[in-house]
């Protein structure tokens, strides 16, 4: 490895920091449902560049040490910057693939525990259709994907809306089981996992999720109108409530529910338009692009140092 | 609205309705209140068809009311242990990860926001 390759490998390194401005705009420039797409895979390929280029960096470290180099059957020096330039950038490569792991891991095995758990306990009941009501006086609604979906609805949500309200709810949360939404929420999760840049995109990936089940509510229901009520309704319902749940740190810009209403509400909102889209892809692609690069000229060297190749 | 609550949806779908709008009501309701609190074009003998079906399969208990039966949401074991699941996924703060829910926490600021656009939509 080249300082050439070094460099070239800290540009997936540092191409997520560019995807939050860039994530925020696609939300307001694209249709929500190519929106989630377009967020969930540029932040799939960011994430996964960004992984590639830290073990790469964590391998050429490790051929330094002479039992690696052994047992990689290296028979010349590998060809590296200097040792005070790599072996810092592999050490903290290797503490940063361990910590993500490290959470990755713990919070996966939790999920998947509380999800396997509500699962069990859902199956086998007789339900009206998908419905599954909860009696608590807290107004809350999600829907449990699997086989097969289900909603789950509190009766103070139940009672907070009236007729057609609640059939927008039904539809809303239909609508994410339908398309599959919580395979896009893991993979935001664990793209979240790899780059702390990506977090702020889990955001919005979460919240393009939410206005695209909306949108399919509004359809189903055939009224906007009915749709934006009934999760302002929900949503001021939660909060008359005292709620037992934390409080999310209050943000200096408006939270995801009014700009869901405000979005079903004011109709005329700018044409979508695909620059923002491909200003991600071009900047995924890059990422992809450059670790590829970086990964074959990495092999090639330790080729070069195994004697295979002549350099 | 349009009848969107039309006889062509899922039998699945109807049902959901039903039990909803038996919960919503504090108080049993008659297939003609049931009618009249969904808000849609079902016919009244479609009504009376779910309400029964779903009696059959221990969703609802009726008392007698006048010449028919008026509809009330059971309180089964199966219901118990959804509210335990309930209970048990409130406490994973971070279960919006992998369930979406249908409204997240209101930021301050939000409530007057949401009552002003609200206001507007009614318009």
């Amino acid at each position: 490895m080249t300082v050439s390759l070094l460099t070239l490998l800290l540009v997936p390194l540092l191409l997520p920091f560019a995807a939050p401005p860039l994530a925020r705009r696609a939300l307001d420039r694209l249709a929500p449902a190519p929106a989630l797409w377009t967020l969930t895979s540029c932040a799939l390929a960011l994430a996964a560049s960004c992984t590639i280029a830290l073990g790469s960096l964590v391998l050429t470290g490790l051929l330094e040490l002479p039992p690696f180099a052994a047992l990689g059957e290296l028979v010349h020096p590998l060809r590296t910057p200097p040792n005070l330039l790599l072996l810092p950038a592999a050490a903290l490569a290797t503490g940063a693939l361990t910590f993500s792991a490290c959470t990755l891991g713990r919070n996966a095995l939790r999920q998947l525990g509380a999800f396997r758990d509500s699962r069990t306990q859902a199956n086998g009941h007789p339900a009206a259709g998908d419905l599954c009501v909860v009696e608590s006086p807290h107004p809350d609604a999600y829907a449990l994907p699997g086989r097969p979906h289900r909603i789950i609805v509190t009766t103070a949500m139940l009672r907070s809306l009236d007729a057609t309200e609640r059939e927008a709810l039904f539809a809303h949360e239909r609508a994410h089981n339908n398309a599959g939404h919580h395979y896009f929420l893991a993979l935001a999760e664990l793209t979240a996992h790899c780059h702390p840049a990506l977090r702020a995109v889990r955001t919005d990936i979460r919240f393009a999720a939410e206005r695209a089940a909306d949108e399919a509510a509004a359809t189903a229901v055939g009224d906007r109108g009915i749709t934006a009520r009934a999760i302002a309704r929900a949503a001021l319902a939660g909060s008359a409530a005292p709620s037992t749940r934390p409080a999310f740190a209050p943000g200096a810009t408006t939270g995801p529910v009014p700009r869901r209403v405000a979005a079903l509400l004011v109709p005329g909102r700018s044409r979508p338009r695909a620059a923002v889209a491909v200003a991600l892809a071009v900047g995924a692609l890059l990422s992809t692009g450059v670790t590829t690069t970086a990964v074959l000229g990495v092999h090639h060297q330790v080729e070069v140092a195994q004697g295979d190749v002549r350099h | 609205m349009t009848d969107a609550l039309d006889e062509r949806r899922p039998a699945g779908e109807l049902e959901a309705a039903v039990m909803a709008a038996l919960w919503a009501a504090d108080a049993p309701l008659t297939p003609g209140r049931v009618q009249e609190a969904l808000a849609s074009g079902l016919a009244r003998t479609t009504v009376t068809t779910i309400l029964s079906r779903l009696h059959e399969k221990g969703m609802t208990g009726r008392v007698r009311q006048g010449r028919g039966y008026a509809y009330f949401p059971a309180q089964d074991a199966p219901g118990l242990t959804a509210r335990r699941m309930h209970t048990e996924l409130d406490r994973d703060t971070d279960r919006e990860t992998v369930l979406a829910r249908f409204v997240a926490q209101l930021e301050p600021g939000d409530e007057e926001l949401l009552r002003r656009l609200l206001e507007t939509g009614d318009r």
